[in-house]
């Protein structure tokens, strides 16, 4: 990382630049940086065939499948419920539209382990929704699905929602007068507008569903092979002080979610520069 | 959020001529996008919030009352607000000064400093618990030093709080770069140029400006570090009425069965969720006011 303390373009007159970021620097590595390195730190003192053996092994690999899989689905169904969800909150008018609005943010400000429980209680076979189902869905990877899905939801609403609402209706008009319907307005004109916003959305959703614990651990059932997540693996590590094991788990864990990090950074970086051009 | 009025001049269109359809969408499809919008979260949200409470009730207030306030449960409740108390004005210290020095400065390295404070969003709770006892764990780096000296950071209070401070890091930061950005910097140059010293600048120029974005942020910040689990999980060590926090306490409650007790505390914190909703609503109302 780069970082030169000396100010470009202009001197300003404005104090504290050496306190602030000074500051920031210091807390961020006691907090965040240093603590992180451990993950790499731990891993390197590991021989690389001891490495690949715990991050190769079947019931490690069943979970990456099961994390993966099953945040990505989450993440799909989130991406089409979510940008109807946002679409009706800004375009149209009905009652408990606000109500609504503001209820998206429940799994922002619901603790994990409170919609753990109650979606597990829901969708156990005789639970209020489960009940009226052949098949289990509490204890199973839809349960897991369903879990990660309540998670998800705000993520894709919220940032759908800003750029719909800022899309200039001039745009709309000008399709329609062009002798475009409906249908075409909105998948040629408004969705390519909209296409940033609902990966980073997605991305987002992704990231934090393959890294949840707090909902799923009660909803999954937590059988190796089946419904055990990588979270838990590295839970069930660690309650063995099998801290080595643990944290080359967590090595691949952290790649991966370095990696989706990476994406929305380069998806929001080429977004801010299309808007500069325009 | 009122709508633009053109929005409103084209509803009115759709009913004088048949043409506007292009513009509007006929209202059999718009009202079955509000109705699977509605099934939908009635389905993902408001059911399970109705389960909590009815579940909670289901024995009847007294044993409602007495999981609450079960010793316990008590405990957990204050360790929670403890841990609340130091961990969200930390954050948001954290969050002025690294929004002061990326908005108000230009320097290399900016969007790499940002990036490194979205950081903790990424990693799984279960690893910023992990990454704790790394460190300070027995036979972590600094294990046998802590020992040694006798200081307890893992199960204890301390390694709660480093690990919920890893969760909810960017938080308030989040939320203060950009409307900082937005803000610019020619009041606080006003201000410096005018004879005010760089704290007062702060406090009665920058702070008045950004303080319903700063709320917003700690309300956030706040609602994440009262719910933690997987962080606190691994580095609390489960130690009942000494290191429970309220989700755990609820965890332990539920494996043991006790599902009233259990949805008992969580409707505590379901109400202090629904709480959080409606004063971040209000202060995104206030700060769209301003």
């Amino acid at each position: 990382m780069e970082l030169t303390l000396r100010k470009r373009k202009r001197n300003t007159i404005i104090p504290g630049f050496s306190l602030t970021l000074g500051y920031t620097m210091l807390y961020l590595s006691i907090i965040v940086i240093l603590p992180l390195s451990m993950v790499f730190f731990n891993t390197i003192s590991m021989s690389w065939s001891e490495y690949y053996e715990t991050i190769s092994h079947p019931r490690a690999v069943a979970s990456y499948k099961l994390s993966f899989g099953s945040a990505f689905i989450a993440g799909l169904i989130n991406v089409a419920f979510g940008t109807i969800i946002a679409w009706v909150l800004t375009r149209y008018e009905f009652p408990g539209r606000k109500i609504i609005d503001g209820l998206v943010d429940l799994p922002f400000a619901l603790p994990t382990a409170v919609a753990g429980i109650a979606l597990t209680t829901l969708y156990a076979p005789n639970g209020w929704i489960g009940q009226f189902f052949d098949f289990k869905i509490s204890y199973t990877p839809l349960g897991i699905i369903i879990a990660l899905t309540f998670i998800g939801l705000p993520f894709v609403v919220r940032t759908v929602q800003p750029v719909l609402q800022n899309l200039s209706k001039e745009v709309e008009e000008a399709s329609a007068s062009l002798g475009a319907n409906r249908y075409q307005t909105f998948v040629k004109v408004i969705l390519p507008e909209l296409y940033p916003a609902i990966i980073t959305g997605f991305s987002l959703a992704f990231a934090r569903a393959l890294g949840e614990y707090g909902s799923v651990v009660f909803i999954a059932g937590n059988m190796p092979m089946k419904t055990e997540i990588t979270p838990l693996i590295i839970m069930t590590k660690l309650e063995q002080y099998d801290y080595v094991g643990s944290t080359a788990i967590a090595s691949v864990m952290l790649i991966g979610s370095f990696v989706i990090l990476l994406i929305i950074n380069i998806i929001q970086w080429q977004t801010n520069r299309k808007f500069n051009q325009q | 959020m009122t709508k633009p009025l053109e929005v409103r001049d084209t509803q009115v269109n759709t009913k004088v001529s048949s043409k506007s359809y292009a513009l509007q969408e006929s209202a059999m499809i718009k009202w079955m996008l509000i109705i699977i919008s509605l099934i939908y979260i009635g389905l993902f949200l408001i059911l399970p919030l109705l389960s909590i409470f009815v579940t909670a009730f289901e024995k009847g207030w007294e044993t409602y009352v007495a999981s609450i306030v079960h010793p316990d449960a008590l405990a957990a409740i204050k360790l929670t607000l403890i841990v609340a108390i130091i961990v969200v004005p930390l954050n948001a210290i954290f969050g002025l000064a690294a929004a002061w020095a990326i908005t108000k400065f230009s320097f290399k390295g900016k969007n790499v400093l940002i990036t490194l404070i979205d950081l903790p969003f990424a990693v799984s709770p279960v690893i910023a618990g992990l990454i704790f006892i790394l460190l300070f764990g027995a036979q972590g780096l600094l294990g046998e030093w802590l020992i040694a000296h006798d200081i307890k950071i893992v199960f204890a209070l301390t390694g709660i709080v480093l690990a919920t401070l890893f969760v909810t890091f960017p938080f308030v930061a989040r939320e203060l770069i950009p409307l900082m950005q937005m803000q610019g910097i020619t009041e606080e140059e006003a201000s410096i140029s005018l004879g005010a010293s760089g704290w007062k600048t702060f406090l009665y120029v920058t702070l008045p400006n950004c303080k319903w974005g700063l709320l917003y942020g700690l309300i956030l910040c706040n609602a994440r570090t009262i719910g933690e689990f997987g962080a606190v999980s691994v580095v609390s060590g489960h130690i009942r009425g000494m290191t429970n926090t309220m989700p755990l306490h609820i965890e332990i409650l539920y494996n043991e069965y006790q599902f009233t007790a259990a949805f008992a505390v969580a409707s505590l914190m379901s109400i202090l969720a629904i709480v959080t909703i409606i004063i971040k609503n209000i202060v995104a109302w206030k700060a769209k006011e301003v």
